[in-house]
This record gives structure tokens, sequence and C-alpha cells, in this order.
């Protein structure tokens, strides 16, 4: 892939806060044009750092990055940039529709856009409200509003779904899914695997402020594993350890899962059978991100400490 | 730059706040230029003092009767303007939302400085025509002559009063900037204007001679030395004084506003926005 592709690029971009706190670590990533990037990594990760860096909103201590081929901040790119960073800031004193129309005098885009991204967010019918007396979904949706006007090729939303009921939450995936669907580029931070496995192509897992994986769902998921439910269960496993080795058997739940491809099914059915032990279930299970993720951020902590 | 412009004053004029100031502004000159001595004048204890409030009031007084509050609780409440609104980008979150849409951050301050001037214009045109309008109705209620001051004092009395009451918006906006806040801003600056100043001059002045050198630089104090030069009266109104002649007043102020321009200017470039 050459480098026009990279929608955005950063090289061992680095924060840190005085001399103990490191918020970002030598983060280098890359965002391809037209893919939905999930940004995943628990709450103070340094997700949400990295994000302000991108957007020129604080100076990395080292390191670089590169929006739209410019520097993070620089108006060219910015005007090509729509984002909504933590919780969405408006106004309270003005309507909605008021507060998009300082975004779009701040933007330089014709206020004939706000009328397009009003009924884009479904939010057309309380715009004359004030934004003090929206509910927290409906702010999230003027947030991405106001992110929509500039028609951006790149769109950042951090943690769009934050603090939203599990309607709010479907309408806003379903919003995002819609608006990464065509040409545009977004870039989803999220702590929430669920959402990031619905939602995005690739996804770059941070932790500590540091990029431990980066793929995609299916890639990071590493296929599956056997499920296997046995009687008695210490001769099982031992069985299974002689078979694939200790490394690829685990018990979890009184079953053992074992990392092999579904092709070994048979053969290890056979040979536990053999073994004299009664096998009730033996199916295969994908691993879901949360395990993955949960694994990683573990050996992450261990490497750390260690 | 004018667009930004254009998104401050759309801000600024949908702002309840904004209005309050322009009207207890309003009251106030009102109140302590005509209502108080108007009644002053009413129950006087002869002729002599009568003729004297009532000169102080007519319209050839125009400017130093509108400008005499300006060093004190005009200045206060424009202080006030400025903090909030540079202060209430920080408290609601708005700065990031307004940065990220793509204006620079010099430009985006170049419109707030633009719009607070404008705003600061509007203070002083209304404190000045409502004030000719009460001072013309007392003379005619009183059928005495109505002479107005030359038009190229009124214009210097009105750029005056319009330097005095930026430099202190500016000090409002710049210690937004530097606490990046509202309340601590307001607090400060207004605890600067009605105390710290009249302390320092009205105290440490006639003891120590540092603090009588210090006077002479002080904000405040070159607000109200301005005032006098232009015919306020030093005797009794709060905040006028002759400490130093008109042209270091103006001087001084200057001084005063290019400072805190330049202060905000480099805080709000260098620093994060978090």
């Amino acid at each position: 892939m050459d480098g026009e592709d990279f929608l955005l690029e950063t090289r061992c971009l680095t924060k840190r806060y005085g001399p103990r706190i490191v918020a970002v670590d030598n983060l280098t990533l890359t965002i391809r044009r037209g893919e939905v990037y999930g940004f995943l990594g628990p709450n103070g990760a340094g997700k949400t750092t990295t994000l302000r860096m991108l957007l020129g909103l604080i100076r990395p201590t080292s390191g670089t990055a590169s929006v739209l081929g410019r520097s993070p901040g620089h108006p060219e790119s910015l005007a090509r940039v729509g984002a909504l960073i933590e919780s969405p800031a408006f106004y309270p004193y003005l309507s909605g529709r008021d507060n998009l129309r300082v975004m779009a005098r701040y933007a330089r885009v014709p206020k004939s856009k706000i009328e397009a991204v009003l009924e884009t967010v479904d939010l057309a019918q309380r715009a004359r409200d004030k934004f003090s007396t929206y509910s927290l979904g409906m702010k999230q949706r003027l947030g991405v509003a106001a992110a929509l006007l500039k028609d951006p090729e790149l769109l950042i939303l951090d943690e769009p779904t934050n603090g939203l009921d599990p309607a709010g939450m479907a309408d806003m995936r379903a919003l995002i899914r819609r608006l990464g669907s065509g040409e545009r580029t977004v870039l989803l931070s999220s702590h929430q695997l669920g959402e990031v496995e619905q939602i995005c192509d690739r996804v770059g897992v941070i932790s500590a402020g540091r990029l431990i994986s980066e793929g995609t769902v299916e890639e990071l998921r590493g296929g599956g594993s056997l499920l296997v439910t046995a009687r008695p269960l210490t001769r099982a496993r031992k069985r299974a350890e002689e078979l694939l080795g200790r490394k690829n058997v685990e018990v979890t739940d009184e079953a053992l899962r074992l990392d092999t491809g579904t092709e070994a099914a048979g053969r290890i059915n056979r040979e536990l059978m053999n073994a004299n032990v009664e096998v009730t279930e033996l199916r295969w299970v994908e691993r879901t991100l949360e395990e993955v993720f949960l694994q990683m951020t573990d050996e992450k902590g261990e490497d750390d400490v260690g | 730059m004018l667009a930004n412009f254009s998104a401050e004053a759309l801000k600024l004029y949908k702002r309840p706040a904004a209005w309050a100031l322009l009207l207890v502004a309003l009251a106030l000159s009102q109140v302590f230029n005509y209502l108080v001595p108007y009644a002053g004048y009413l129950s006087a204890e002869n002729d002599r003092m009568a003729e004297r409030i009532l000169a102080g009031m007519m319209p050839e007084n125009l400017i130093a009767s509108s400008i005499a509050g300006f060093p004190l609780f005009a200045g206060a409440l424009t202080l006030t303007l400025g903090a909030l609104l540079v202060g209430s980008e920080y408290g609601w979150g708005t700065l990031k939302t307004v940065l990220i849409q793509r204006p620079r951050r010099l430009s985006v301050y170049a419109g707030q400085l633009l719009a607070l001037a404008v705003a600061v214009f509007a203070i002083v045109l209304v404190v000045f025509a409502l004030g000719a309008l009460t001072s013309y109705a007392i003379a005619a209620s009183q059928s005495v002559a109505v002479d107005w001051p030359p038009l190229v004092d009124l214009a210097q009395g009105f750029a005056s009063g319009w330097l005095i009451l930026m430099t202190w918006c500016l000090l409002g906006a710049m210690l937004a900037f530097v606490f990046r806040g509202m309340a601590l801003p307001i607090g400060l600056g207004v605890v600067w204007i009605l105390g710290v100043e009249n302390l320092i001059t009205g105290v440490a002045a006639n003891l120590l001679d540092f603090a009588e050198t210090l006077e002479k630089g002080l904000p405040g104090v070159n607000a109200g030395s301005l005032v006098a030069a232009l015919g306020g009266s030093a005797d009794g109104t709060p905040g006028v004084n002759t400490v130093v002649d008109g042209t270091q007043a103006t001087l001084v102020l200057l001084a005063y506003a290019v400072v805190f321009i330049m202060v905000a200017a480099v805080t709000l470039h260098r620093r994060d926005v978090t």
C-alpha cells in the first residue's frame, strides 16, 4: 500500500506530563482512507490524549503526526476533519441550531449545511431548543452534527456512546455505521469492545499509552478454539496436552479450551475416547474481542510489572 | 478573522449575561450621574448648592458625567465581560469545539478582541446617548439653555472612555486565559479595582515613598486621572483623581492594554487545550 492511502499517520508519538506521567508512549499507527478504525483501550489508556494531539489541541512531547498530509491542527487539515472529543461541549444558552451557526462561522462553511446535518442526526425537530435542555443523547448527536458540518473526509469520534442508554447507543452506532459506509474515514475511539467489534474494519489496541496490537477484528481474535466437555477432566486434559502441547490447552469452566483448528476435532474426539474419556460436548467457539482484549491488557500489565 | 468575529459577535449578542451587564452599567450610570444628583438638587439647602448640582447634570457636562464611573464600577463590569467571554470557553469546554473547526488560535483570539472592542464601544455609546437624553430632559424641565460640548471634545471623551473600559475588559480576558476559567479572574479583578488600588493610593502611598511612585503606574489611578483631565471632578467622585496628567494616563492605559493583549495571546498560543 503506498503512502497516499494513509490518511493519518503517527510516528513515535509521545506525550509526557512531567517526569513521571507518560500519557502516550511512542505511538505509531496508520489509518487508511475509507476504513472505520477502532481505537480501543481501557479508560486512561491515552486514547483522548492521542486524539487531542492529532487535532492540534495539545502538543506532543516528541514524535510526529500527519493528518491528511498536514501537521496536526493545521487549518487545511482541520478543514477536512470533523471531530467530537470527549463530551460534546456547546454554549448552553444557545439553541442547537445557533450553536451550529456559530461553529459553521468558525469552520467557514455555508449556513445551508446546518439544516442538512440536523436532519442527518435526527435533531431538526429540537433544533430551536436550548442546548442546556438537551438529553445526553441529543447532545452527543449535536456533537456529531457539528463534526459533519464540513462534510469531512476524516471523522474522529471519541467515545460517542458514553453515557447513552441502550437505545441511544444503538442509534449512535447505526449512525456511525452509516457515516462510515461511503468514502469517509472514521476513527472511533472506544473502550466498549462490542461497539468496536460491530462497527470497525480495523482495530488498534492501546494500553498504558502504548499500541499493543493492531489488525482486523478477525486477526485480533485469532480464529477460535475447540471447547471440549469431558469426564474425567484431568485425564482428558493430560491426553490433550500430550496431543497438542501444554500451552495449547486451557481449562475453563469445567471444560477444556483447545487452541487448534476445526480439522483436529475428529482426531481429538477419537484419541480421548481411546483414553477412556467420555466426551459429552465438542464444539468450535470463537474468541470474543473482549477475551482477546483482556488477555492483551493483562499481558501488557504483567510485562510492565516485570 | 472576520468569520471568527462574526461567530463571537453572534455568541455575545445572544448571551443574556452580556445584556445584563449592559443594563447594569446603564442603570448605575443613570442613578449616580443623574437620579441621585437630581434628588440632591430638589432637596438642596440653598440656591448656590442647587445651581452647582444642576450644572453638573447639564448637557455641557455630558463627557465628565458619562465617564465618571468608568474607572470603578463600569470598569468592573467590563472586566467581568472580558472574563465572561473568554473564561466560559474553558468552563464549558467549548474552546476545544471551536479550535477543531478550523481557525488558528490567535485568529480566534483576534475575533474575541474585536467582539469585545465592539461591545465596549456599544456600552460607551449607550451610556453617552442615554446621558445626553437625560441631561437634555433635565435642562428642558428647568428651562435652562442647552449647550452641548464641542464635537472634538465629545470624540476625545468618548475615545478615552472606551480606552478605560477596554483596558479593564482586556485585563479580565487576560486573567481568564491565565486561570482558564471565569470565577477567579472576576473575583481577583474586582478586588483589584475596588480594593487593592484604593489601599495603595489611600494608605500605602501616604506612608511609603515607593508606593507613591507605584501609584502613578496603576491602571485604575491612570484611568481616574484621565477622567479628571477630561473635566471629571476629583472631589468626592470615587476613582477620579489628579495623580497624573491626561497624556501620561492615556499612554499608561495604552501600555497596559498592549501588555494584557500580548500576555493573553502568548498564553493561548503556547498552552495545551485540555
